[in-house]
């Protein structure tokens, strides 16, 4: 794309090129993004860029649940608040995230960094299983909960991690799935509502 | 002016694979009774209240509105047909069903219509979804099955190379040559396999499709996997490549937590 940008001054389309490689970024966002960084503030356009380094210099994985962490073990695995009875088993460290805004989980995570996918080649080897196996070991842990996606490949994971640590006789458990909030009874798939039925409660 | 083409049409399908797209959508690849394999766009499925994405998981069977769009057809609504529930709740078999729509996959071109893939294909979850049902009878059935629907029917009748009747003997199969070569035409043949007796046997049985009969079969491990390496030879010579997900279901079985399992 640099003969189209041969207008831009070299390091602009330096940049323009580099906000091309950013995902859901066109050329057209690039360029104005690229353009916007031009106006911008000395300091905010630093601020950026130190960011972005500090977030490759400073972030590692945590050595225990695998989560992105800048000191390690990270805040949630060193926290005397956390019961370290359970271990909760997600697939993205987005999913931490997503789980902590419930404030309603006081466990510690381990995070997988995938989920296994026959068809795309993705075994239980290139995912952190041996790390979560490991954890297991010295019988702190009594509950592992598989919080992976409620679609075939979570399902195919949290079946295949049930039947490994099976042996150890903890108690493993998945994450409810019934109807979603603001879902509408018409549109469920039957494997929905039958485990929404299954897993009914007293009002 | 040529005569409109309707802008939404409804097909049955039994979806083989998804991938993401962007912030929520899916790719997901559907094989279709009347339209072969296809690709369409479902909008928005990853987000929590998708009336869609129970739908589409794959190894579904659904009724589908699509419409046309500039590259790719876009999913409007999807209805379940059959989810085969059963076959999802148990990793052997729901391993060897994602196994199968691989293979589907792979042997089939974009909307090239082939009634009887789809048919084999509805039938063999079906059977991977009853729990009594022999599983890896039920994938042998299917890849021999498959391999005759795709145009790869293995000649297991005569002797592929002098067309003569075949013995009960240990012959020998030639994945380059599509069938069974007799003792006598061997020599200067390359890369042939030995076939016991009992293996051609089986083999016959499966390719007339008698799934009755071939569920009720008492077959020993070692014919078992007899077979099993032969057919995953001739579908690894005619593809040019291993299917991904047979790793898995050989990983599966290597497990010891696995061995505890009778289900396979």
């Amino acid at each position: 794309m640099n003969d189209v940008l041969s207008a831009a001054a070299t390091p602009v389309a330096r940049l323009i090129d580099e906000f091309h490689k950013l995902p859901g970024i066109g050329p057209k966002s690039a360029q104005r993004l690229a353009y916007y960084i031009l106006r911008t503030s000395a300091d905010d356009a630093n601020a950026l860029a130190q960011a972005i380094v500090d977030v490759k210099e400073q972030i590692t994985f945590c050595s225990s649940c695998q989560n992105l962490t800048e000191i390690d073990p990270c805040r949630i695995c060193r926290s005397d608040k956390r019961d370290p009875t359970v271990i909760c088993v997600v697939e993205e460290p987005l999913d931490i995230l997503a789980i902590e805004r419930t404030r309603s989980y006081k466990g510690l995570y381990h995070v997988l960094h995938g989920v296994i996918s026959p068809i795309d080649g993705v075994g239980p080897e290139d995912l952190k299983v041996e790390e979560l196996m490991g954890r297991l070991q010295d019988g702190a842990v009594r509950e592992v909960i598989m919080a992976t996606n409620p679609n075939v490949e979570g399902d195919a994971t949290a079946m295949y991690l049930d039947r490994k640590i099976a042996p150890l006789g903890l108690r493993v458990t998945r994450l409810a799935r019934g109807l979603a909030m603001g879902a509408d009874l018409e549109y469920a798939d039957e494997v929905t509502l039958t485990r929404a039925l299954e897993g009914r409660q007293q009002v | 002016m040529p005569a409109r083409i309707p802008r939404v049409y409804r097909t049955e399908a039994i979806v083989l694979r998804q991938r993401k797209l962007g912030e929520a959508d899916r790719i997901v690849t559907l094989y279709s009774p009347q339209l072969g394999k296809l690709e369409a766009v479902a909008k928005g499925v990853r987000r929590q209240t998708s009336r869609k994405a129970g739908h589409l998981e794959p190894l579904t069977w659904s009724t589908l509105l699509l419409a046309h769009g500039q590259n790719l057809d876009i999913v409007t609504q999807s209805e379940t047909v059959e989810s085969f529930m059963a076959l999802r709740q148990d990793l052997q078999r729901l391993a060897r069903g994602i196994y199968c729509a691989e293979l589907v996959d792979r042997f089939s071109e974009p909307r090239v219509e082939n009634y009887p893939v789809f048919r084999l294909l509805a039938e063999t979850l079906r059977r991977l979804s009853t729990s009594d049902a022999p599983a890896d009878v039920a994938v042998r059935l299917f890849e021999v099955q498959l391999l005759a629907f795709a145009g790869y029917r293995p000649q297991l009748d005569r002797c592929v190379v002098c067309s003569g009747p075949l013995t009960p003997v240990t012959n020998a199969f030639g994945p380059a040559l599509g069938g069974v070569v007799c003792p006598g035409c061997r020599a200067g043949q390359p890369g042939l396999w030995p076939l016991s007796v009992n293996a051609l046997k089986v083999l016959r049985l499966l390719q007339r499709g008698d799934w009755g009969t071939a569920a009720g079969l008492r077959v020993a491990a070692e014919l078992q996997s007899e077979i099993e390496l032969l057919l995953r030879g001739y579908i690894r010579y005619v593809l040019e490549t291993t299917p991904r997900s047979a790793v898995f279901v050989d990983a599966l079985r290597r497990d010891p937590a696995e061995a505890l399992s009778p289900t396979a």
